[in-house]
């Protein structure tokens, strides 16, 4: 069977398994809508959560980060991982036990006021939004590639399915699917890698291959190590080695605590701790969650490390009329573009940018005047010094990893319906998010307490549907500046939630007035910071010009910083928390009795 | 809360050093050995791996799941021992 009519079959056959389970679990309830009814089991929590947590960008992107810039990529592995154990053991249990439904909820009860609860929602939609553009614009990159049709259409076909499931079902819905999407979107990751390792490396986990010595074509052992042969490679071609960095290590350490931080602090994983039943399932559910992380996690720097090595061995030097039919298929996709600068037919892949920018091309795809002598697609950028002739946008590295390997059809439909997953399955939970924000947090804590519970599921479900539709204008138009924004969104949760959760837990005295202040200057310290590098003066943004040499991605753990400082020192010349606050404090150090506590 | 004031503070306080003592190593697998002194373990070869590069790709994460683990199985213990277990 061909390669289009298997990628419709597997992605038609996962949305309707999703669509299905959605229907099965129809939320009926508010306390069902929002944590699933407190009910759902540690191990499905934790496939849950980590099918919400990652999203395009893990499943999509990451991997040919880790390819392209080596040693420098482990902030993203140790920072998306290294959160878990602050949420296992700073706030998963403490939440569960406090027994609400959101994020907001929590500032709001433990800081007795509104201003510190709306100050919350705010960031809370801020940083969801932020997220799920970059959702609906994967959904759209894998849709526009593997089942021919355009971008546009793409979004608006995972709108759909998103709107069918997370709309009706709530987090119930939305927890049964994403352990579904799971499951699809895990073999789609470990299944290409396994055929690779073992053609590469002879062994069948990627975890050992790429720690392994290199076998040749006829699948003898060369006796070199697949790592010292890459750093060689890189090295031969004016790249500095993979398996060292270029950043500074005080910019390493920040942007790794800023990554842990934001993690712990983002609220769509928090919220996944409260749909367990006990405190004891909300720290085994961490665990879970990390389990479930890990196997793609671990596995992400072995496909780095493979795909470069066979990038380059098939790349580089190679006349563009002996390319393998990938590269020309993702060239029409506009995501690589080559230049035939020394006028040898020969593609060269060195260090350095081939051209300015991203690739632009003179016509349509299928405009044979808008083609060089050799069928390569013409591009306008102006080309640069470099002798590297070659771009290759690091997206399209995993997806193109079973073409790459030269695996079977049903590998890369198999691919397909990950990607589309694992985008859909962050993208619901950010949504259910956003609407709980709106619908429990402004509208029934703030604007209209009586609002009847029926009434409130409606608004919650009118929220989804509205955040839905904003986030696939986004989709279809994204504003050119996701990519910066996403320091925006951990930086701003590091600043601003963890110390805010952190201290309402484990430091009785704090009060209001030191929390808001704490959370104050952590969000705009940070956001300006950002603001000024990425927008006001991109320019400026080097090592030189940075506050301690810490880089926009860091930043937000200096903000976290003072956050801490400013509410600590506030909060000592403030009057103390009332005494009924101090008790929900006691209360939630202690896990017996967080059944009770659930009920709203 | 059948528990004493005494009894609460007690648990809290063995709580909060469990927990220092996992973060202490949570803080060394990764900033430590993948990012401060990076430089000298990758001086140690490790199957095919430079060492400080393997902790920085793969050996940190592991050590996280282990520590969530254990972490868990330790509160689970204090729970029981100060009575304050769910059914």
């Amino acid at each position: 069977m061909d390669v289009q009519i298997l990628t419709y079959l597997f992605v038609g056959a996962s949305f309707a398994l999703y669509i299905g389970i959605a229907i099965w679990a129809r939320a009926g309830s508010t306390k069902e809508f929002y944590v699933a009814g407190g009910g759902v089991p540690a191990s499905a929590n934790g496939m849950a959560t980590a099918a919400d947590w990652m999203s395009a960008a893990s499943f999509i992107s990451m991997a040919g980060i880790i390819a392209y810039v080596g040693f420098d990529a482990s902030v993203y592995l140790m920072g998306w991982t290294g959160g878990y154990v602050l949420l296992a053991m700073l706030l998963a249990p403490y939440l569960r036990k406090f027994g609400k439904f959101t994020v907001p909820d929590f500032v709001g009860d433990r800081y007795y006021s509104n201003v510190a609860r709306t100050v919350a929602v705010i960031c809370v939609i801020f940083v969801s939004f932020t997220y799920v553009a970059g959702q609906m614009r994967g959904v759209g990159i894998v849709f526009s590639r593997f089942l021919e049709v355009d971008i546009n259409t793409g979004v608006v076909i995972g709108m759909a399915i998103v709107f069918v499931y997370s709309v009706l079902g709530g987090m119930k819905g939305i927890t049964y699917t994403q352990v579904a999407q799971y499951c699809v979107l895990i073999s789609a990751y470990l299944v290409p890698v396994f055929f690779l390792s073992f053609q590469m490396t002879g062994h069948v986990l990627p975890q050992t291959g790429f720690g392994a010595t290199m076998l040749d074509a006829a699948g003898n052992d060369t006796g070199v190590y697949l790592l010292d042969r890459l750093d060689g490679l890189v090295q031969e071609l004016g790249f500095s080695a993979y398996t060292e960095g270029q950043k500074s290590t005080i910019d390493m350490f920040f942007i790794t605590a800023a990554l842990m931080c934001g993690t712990a602090g983002l609220p769509h994983v928090i919220v996944r701790f409260f749909t367990v039943p006990r405190v004891r399932d909300a720290r085994t559910s961490a665990g879970w969650a990390l389990f479930f992380i890990a196997l793609l996690y671990t596995t992400a720097p072995a496909i780095g490390a493979f795909v470069r090595v066979k990038l380059i061995d098939t790349v580089h030097e190679t006349a563009y009329k002996d390319m393998p039919q990938w590269f020309y298929n993702w060239e029409n996709s506009g995501l690589i573009g080559w230049v035939d600068k020394n006028g040898d037919g020969k593609v060269q892949f060195t260090a350095g940018a081939p051209f300015k920018g991203k690739p632009t091309f003179q016509g349509e795809n299928d405009d044979e005047s808008a083609r060089g002598t050799h069928g390569e697609r013409l591009l306008t950028n102006e080309a640069t010094e470099s002798t590297n002739e070659v771009y290759i946008d690091r997206d399209i590295i995993v997806l193109a990893t079973p073409e790459i390997g030269q695996l079977p059809g049903w590998v890369v439909a198999l691919v397909a319906a990950g990607g589309v997953a694992a985008a859909l399955s962050t993208a619901a939970g950010l949504l259910l998010v956003i609407s709980a924000a709106i619908s429990h947090d402004l509208i029934k804590k703030t604007i209209n307490p009586n609002i009847t519970e029926k009434g409130e599921l409606l608004a919650a479900r009118m929220a989804a549907a509205v955040a839905i539709m904003i986030a696939g204008y986004f989709g279809i138009n994204p504003p050119g500046f996701v990519a910066q924004v996403v320091a925006f969104a951990f930086g701003l949760a590091a600043a601003s939630f963890f110390p805010v959760i952190i201290m309402g837990i484990f430091y009785k005295r704090m009060n209001k007035e030191g929390a808001i202040a704490g959370m104050l200057t952590g969000l705009i310290f940070t956001f300006a910071y950002i603001v000024y590098f990425k927008f006001v003066n991109p320019a400026a943004n080097t090592a030189d010009n940075w506050l301690l040499g810490i880089s926009p991605e860091g930043i937000g753990t200096l903000g976290m910083i003072l956050n801490f400082v400013v509410a600590y020192a506030v909060s000592t010349v403030t009057p103390e928390p009332p005494a009924d606050v101090q008790e929900i404090v006691e209360n939630i150090r202690i896990p017996r009795g967080a059944g009770a506590a659930v009920d709203h | 809360m059948s528990m004493s004031e005494g009894q609460a503070q007690a648990y809290w306080q063995e709580n909060i050093r469990t927990i220092l003592g996992y973060m202490a190593i949570w803080f060394v697998v990764s900033y430590g050995c993948g990012i401060l002194l990076v430089d000298v373990l990758n001086n140690i070869q490790f199957f095919g791996f430079k060492l400080g590069f393997w902790f920085a790709q793969n050996g940190s994460i592991y050590c996280f799941l282990a520590l969530i683990l254990l972490y868990a199985r330790s509160m689970n213990k204090l729970d029981e021992k100060y009575d304050v277990h769910e059914e």
